[in-house]
């Protein structure tokens, strides 16, 4: 559970701190009848969608951290003594990984020069920036899928062995994840590909998509390195 | 009215944390205690499953055999390595009762078969969950001679409540006599193949009520026997000439019973039980009318143990009742119920039995319930 | 970039016309907390109604036939499972968090009202899908609300087909939806609070289901991972949980699994459970207290920081629960500290509100009652805490009576008083009708006095070693037959306290009708609810202007001012910009 501790401790910690920047420490009765200006923040719309999304991935953090964290306790001898534990056989992680790796690294930079686009106001680079970036997302799913086939036909069945099982799940639900991403990407492509400018709502969109596919590619590296190691 | 009053607060804060930890030092003290067991400690296991009690001792040698779940079924409950020369002389113990000897330390090493269980003696004042897959322990000395209950408090499917079994402290002197009368795993797996031809000489004794091929006669309040496991016949037996069963007054079927197998020695009963298992299991004859359907939710309880299609398990100690004759089902269940069988201090699956009788009434219930046995055959 | 404050686009949320737009595909945060606290209770009345089953084998054993010892463990774990999750969490964030927080905060609604609706009805297929395991073949899972493998999903355990699937699968509905919900929360408090709600003004209900939601997005994550592993276990063969076993004889094929690992993921998620259902019991009690004794709450920095501090170290005392687990026994030593430190701050909560109450004028309304209530309670649920948390205590006593005892004081019957006061409190500004008093005070002693004849003694059987979630005890050794009678009075007890809930649900059912018309501000309370220009307050809570708030949420008692208390938008001249005080009935 260290590193789920950790994880927590951490956004707890950053919680605290933010917190405390927001001076906690005041005597709100002494404050009566002035207006502090400072600290109100009568901004919904996109800051709340912003927000909105940095607790998601919190709470995204949480689940991939409990995940890692089990795959570890499960693997490792020392976490629960006294377990047998010999049945531990590690995956042959497919080559096509590596190409996936790229493919999800590839569409995090569409995405990202999609929102670099749209802040210089160059829609259509935008629009191709936002295209690539689902497409290999989508590509990258794919591969996924293949790297699962090979695995069945390789002979690594989900129950055969712990660390089969962990493959699939902490893959699929990194999927899953993307595929939630792609979701939103769907809605806002298609509205960039029916209009000429991006409105509001569109740009709001291109940010968190970015924000959300950098977010999925550092997990899918965290996830990746972690299948890699061990 | 000052909207806090920070030293008082601050006192407070500070009174709270030193009863705190005026609370906490003793405990933590006594806790390292509790994970410091001493060198000298005996090594005593008990083994939970669904739902009863086992335990091994390690034997002269002092040390325990290796064990292997997978290797754990019929033939070897235990599941012990027949290849690890310490484990030759474990002594196994399959119930009704443990006994420890007074004033020695013991370290009771914990582990399960199949699913949680909870080694609790209430007034040890330590427990601990046995969890599968792996050995947990607790520790304690005996300070007082007596007989104490266990159960098991991690709840553990259906039959949790009725998972109960014994630990008995004795002086040295009465330990070495228990001890002695134990088997050791050597022992228990030398037994001689049973001499089918022996067992049916000797089976012509118990023909006469119980019928050539074991079919049984209602008319002589004899159940049908074939089909039931040699492990079940040989624990009957037992319990008839140890006095579970017909030991006291009450039911005069029963006593008849524990006179005849009296006589008989521990090779004979082999004998006898290894030729019932040769013959035809045939369904025997339904008498008891009911609503099958409506006995069909009264036997949920009791296909926990004895199985969905009433086939019985050796794990659970339950016999089959499929194809059994059902006036012997109904009357044990009365016996059951009214305490004259599962009463006997040594009879713990009796009692297991018995405490779960009374879950279906007597009367139609009960007759429902053997209608829907009767269409399991 | 340029965009209008969602806060005060009134003018694009429109009043919503029919019936169905209005009460059921409804976005508006007070419909929705009251869509959120009728299926909760709806639920929870079935609970209750378990609850009943089980004091009746209990208290008569070998009497009720059609009680089996299967269906006593599903008794027992679904009145766990529904109580703990779908009854106080999701009546205290779902209802309470989404009624409370937009108007105490001054916002208009929720700032994602699309994802605030889906979040119930999400939460509502999750309560559909546990009812719906009642129907299926085997009946609903019997393996207690922990769902502890290997037993939870072997055949030794009722319900260990179809039922535990569909527990699994109604949890992953409810944390899904919850996390919705509780994005909402976190974001309505952090962006959409009104110009002047620092917060360090907000009151302290908001305080307490804020860092409840943040617990909980956290936390439930941790549920769901054990769910997914454990429902793979079972459907597909895997051994994440399951070691080499055999089940009723048979060798399962697993291999290798830890059950500890699943207690580890479960209290991780369950140990802060406790506190997503304390810590809003806590912030609205607190609120509860200060209105109806006239008085500031006592030190509400320090019961601020203290909400805060035990949110924080509510992650690291898991393992409290795995005292006699089998799990390393050295990490007693760390968890009984942790547990024991986190007394500290509970403590003050305990003496600052009993400071808040000491020379105030305190007014016994139904709602301070209840408030009362939940001090005692908590007081003894506390103490009894301090008990099972030292280690070295806890392990004669675990898994006993004292701590169901424990934990029905503390987390069930404490925060049910907190639900009952509240919405005695708030009915008026939901409703827009006072609820009968003298029913209120009926419940409230039926209530108080029922649950201590049933839990007090609940102590004692638990020291003589009565063991808990037995279908009986039976003929035993060590237990005096007197036991056997403690718990058929128990078992009345609990009767007659079921029974007392109805009077509750009348009266809010009456009082709809015919409850006397309240003003806007019943209570005389300084919140911004109570300021609203409509009671109830209509769609976007605020008419055409948003309050500001120019003070803390405790004035009470201030010189100078006409009334003993000034609401938090009374500007420093002595102006209330909005007109508070009608009421509109309908």
């Amino acid at each position: 559970m260290n590193i789920t501790v950790a994880a927590v401790a951490l956004v707890a910690g950053i919680y605290v701190w933010w917190l405390a920047v927001r001076r906690l420490t005041t005597k709100p009765w002494e404050a009566q009848g002035t207006y502090d200006g400072r600290d109100t923040a009568q901004m919904a719309g996109p800051a709340a969608a912003r927000i909105g999304l940095w607790v998601f991935l919190a709470v995204a953090t949480s689940f991939f951290a409990l995940f890692i964290t089990a795959y570890l306790m499960r693997m490792n001898p020392e976490a629960v003594k006294g377990v047998d534990l010999r049945d531990w056989r590690p995956v042959a992680d497919p080559a096509i990984l590596w190409v996936t790796t790229a493919l999800l690294v590839a569409g995090s930079c569409g995405m990202q020069l999609a929102s670099w686009a749209l802040r210089r106001g160059d829609f259509q680079r935008a629009r191709a920036g936002m295209l690539a970036g689902g497409l290999f997302a989508i590509a990258f799913l794919a591969g996924q899928w293949l790297a699962w086939r090979q695995l069945q036909a390789a002979g690594y069945y989900a129950a055969g062995n712990p660390a089969n099982a962990f493959f699939y799940v902490l893959t699929g639900l990194h999927g899953l994840h993307l595929l939630g991403g792609l979701f939103v990407w769907g809605r806002a492509a298609s509205r960039m590909y029916q209009g000429s400018t991006a409105g509001d709502s569109t740009r709001l969109s291109v940010e968190l998509c970015t924000v959300y596919w950098h977010y999925l590619l550092l997990v899918w590296l965290v996830l990746f390195g972690l299948l890699l190691i061990t | 009215m000052q909207p806090e009053y920070k030293k008082l607060e601050w006192w407070l804060i500070g009174l709270t944390t030193v009863g705190v930890a005026a609370m906490l030092a003793p405990g933590l003290v006594v806790w390292a205690k509790f994970v410091t067991v001493p060198d000298d400690a005996a090594v005593v296991e008990a083994v939970g499953q669904q739902w009863s009690w086992s335990f091994r001792l390690p034997g002269e040698d002092g040390v325990l055999g290796a064990i292997d779940a997978t290797l754990i079924g019929a033939d070897n409950p235990f599941g012990m390595d027949a290849n690890d020369p310490r484990g030759q002389d474990d002594v196994l113990v399959f119930g009704p009762e443990l006994h420890l000897p007074l004033d020695k330390p013991v370290k009771v090493l914990l582990r399960s078969k199949d699913v949680l269980h909870n080694f609790t003696v209430p007034q040890f004042r330590v427990k601990m969950d046995t969890v599968p897959g792996m050995v947990t322990f607790m520790w304690l000395t005996p300070t007082r001679t007596g007989e104490f209950e266990i159960l098991c408090e991690e709840l553990c499917g259906m039959g949790h409540f009725a998972m109960r079994s014994r630990v008995v402290v004795d002086d040295a002197d009465t330990y070495q006599a228990w001890l002695a009368n134990q088997r050791t795993y050597a022992q228990l797996t030398a037994r001689p193949a049973a001499d089918l031809v022996a067992g049916a000489t000797a089976y012509s004794v118990c023909s006469a009520c119980h019928g050539i091929n074991a079919e049984g006669n209602q008319a002589l309040n004899a159940p049908k026997l074939a089909g039931l496991p040699k492990w079940y016949l040989t624990r009957q037996v037992h319990n008839f000439q140890d006095g579970m069963r017909g030991g006291a007054p009450g039911n005069d079927i029963a006593i008849q019973m524990s006179a005849i197998v009296e006589p008989l020695d521990e090779t004979t009963i082999d004998n006898v039980v290894a030729y019932i298992a040769t013959l035809p299991d045939k369904a025997a004859h339904s008498t008891i009318r009911g609503d099958a359907a409506a006995g069909a939710s009264s036997y949920i309880t009791c296909a926990y143990c004895h199985g969905a299609a009433g086939q019985g398990s050796w794990s659970t100690n339950a016999p089959p009742l499929a194809g059994m004759s059902d006036w012997y089902l109904a009357r044990q269940l009365q016996q059951f119920r009214e305490g004259h069988r599962g009463r006997h201090p040594q009879d713990l699956h009796g009692a297991q039995m018995a405490r779960l009788s009374r879950v279906v009434p007597e009367g139609k219930q009960t007759d429902d319930l053997l209608a829907y046995i009767n269409t399991l055959r | 970039m340029s965009y209008v404050a969602i806060a005060d686009q009134h003018a694009h949320m429109h009043d919503p016309q029919t019936f169905l737009t209005r009460y059921v595909w409804s976005q508006d945060h007070k419909v929705i907390a009251i869509q959120y606290m009728v299926t909760a209770m709806a639920i929870g009345l079935v609970a209750i109604g378990l609850s009943m089953m089980m004091r009746l084998q209990l208290g008569f054993p070998d009497t009720f036939h059609f009680i089996n010892p299967a269906n006593y463990h599903q008794f027992v774990t679904m009145h766990g499972m529904i109580m703990v999750v779908y009854l106080l969490t999701a009546l205290f964030l779902g209802g309470f968090g989404n009624y409370l927080i937009p108007l105490m905060c001054g916002a208009r609604d929720m700032v994602f009202p699309y994802l605030n609706m889906v979040s119930y009805w999400v939460y509502l297929l999750a309560v559909l899908v546990l009812v719906a395991s009642f129907f299926v073949p085997g009946g609903s899972t019997g393996a207690g609300w922990t769902l502890y493998p290997p037993q939870a999903i072997l055949t030794g355990t009722p319900g260990a087909g179809w039922g535990i699937i569909l527990m699994l699968v109604s949890l992953a509905f409810f944390i899904v939806g919850f996390t919705m919900g509780g994005l909402n929360y976190v974001v309505t408090v952090l962006q959409a609070r009104t110009r002047g709600m620092t917060l360090m003004r907000m009151p302290l209900s908001v305080w307490g289901i804020f860092m409840a939601t943040i617990l909980a997005l956290l936390a439930f994550p941790a549920l769901l991972v054990s769910a997914i592993m454990m429902a793979l276990d079972n459907q597909l063969g895997t051994s994440f949980f399951m070691p080499a076993i055999m089940s009723l004889g048979e060798q399962t094929g697993h291999k290798g699994g830890s059950p500890l690992l699943f207690q580890h993921l479960f209290w991780f998620f369950g140990h802060p459970e406790v506190y997503i259902v304390a810590l809003p019991a806590f912030g609205i009690v607190s609120d509860l207290i200060s209105v109806h004794a006239r008085r500031h709450i006592f030190g509400y920095r320090m019961m601020v920081w203290a909400i805060v501090a035990i949110g924080v170290l509510s992650f690291v005392v898991w393992a409290h629960h795995m005292y006699v687990s089998g799990m390393n026994p050295y990490f007693g030593f760390f968890f009984a500290t942790t547990t024991l430190i986190i007394a500290i701050p509970t403590a003050l909560k305990v003496y600052n509100w009993v400071l808040t109450l000491w020379r105030g004028d305190v007014h016994l309304t139904v709602p301070m009652l209840f408030a009362i209530g939940f001090v005692f309670t908590f007081i003894n649920g506390g103490l009894t805490g301090l008990f099972l948390g030292n280690v070295t205590v806890d392990v004669p006593l675990s898994d006993t009576y004292f701590v169901i005892a424990h934990f029905h004081m503390v987390m069930g019957v404490s925060p049910v008083l907190v639900v009952c006061g509240a919405i005695y409190h708030w009915y008026p500004k939901m409703t827009g009708r006072m609820t009968s008093e003298v029913l209120g005070k009926l419940h409230f002693w039926l209530t108080f006095v029922g649950t201590y004849a049933i839990f007090l003694p609940m102590h004692y059987l638990g020291i003589l070693g009565l063991p808990r979630r037995y279908y009986e005890m039976g003929d035993t050794y060590f237990l005096p037959d007197s036991v056997q009678s403690m718990n058929a009075a128990i078992s009345v007890a609990a009767l007659f306290v079921a029974a007392s809930q109805l009077i509750f649900l009348f009266n809010l059912a009456w009082s709809l009708k015919h409850g006397k018309p309240a003003d806007g501000n019943p209570w005389r309370a300084t919140t911004l609810e109570w300021q609203t220009p409509e009671t109830p307050p209509r769609h976007g809570n605020w008419g055409p202007e948003l309050p500001v708030v120019y003070r803390w949420a405790y004035e009470f008692g201030a010189p100078g001012h006409k009334e003993d208390f000034v609401p938090q938008n009374e500007a420093p001249d002595g102006r209330v910009p909005a007109t508070h005080g009608q009421a509109s009935h309908g």
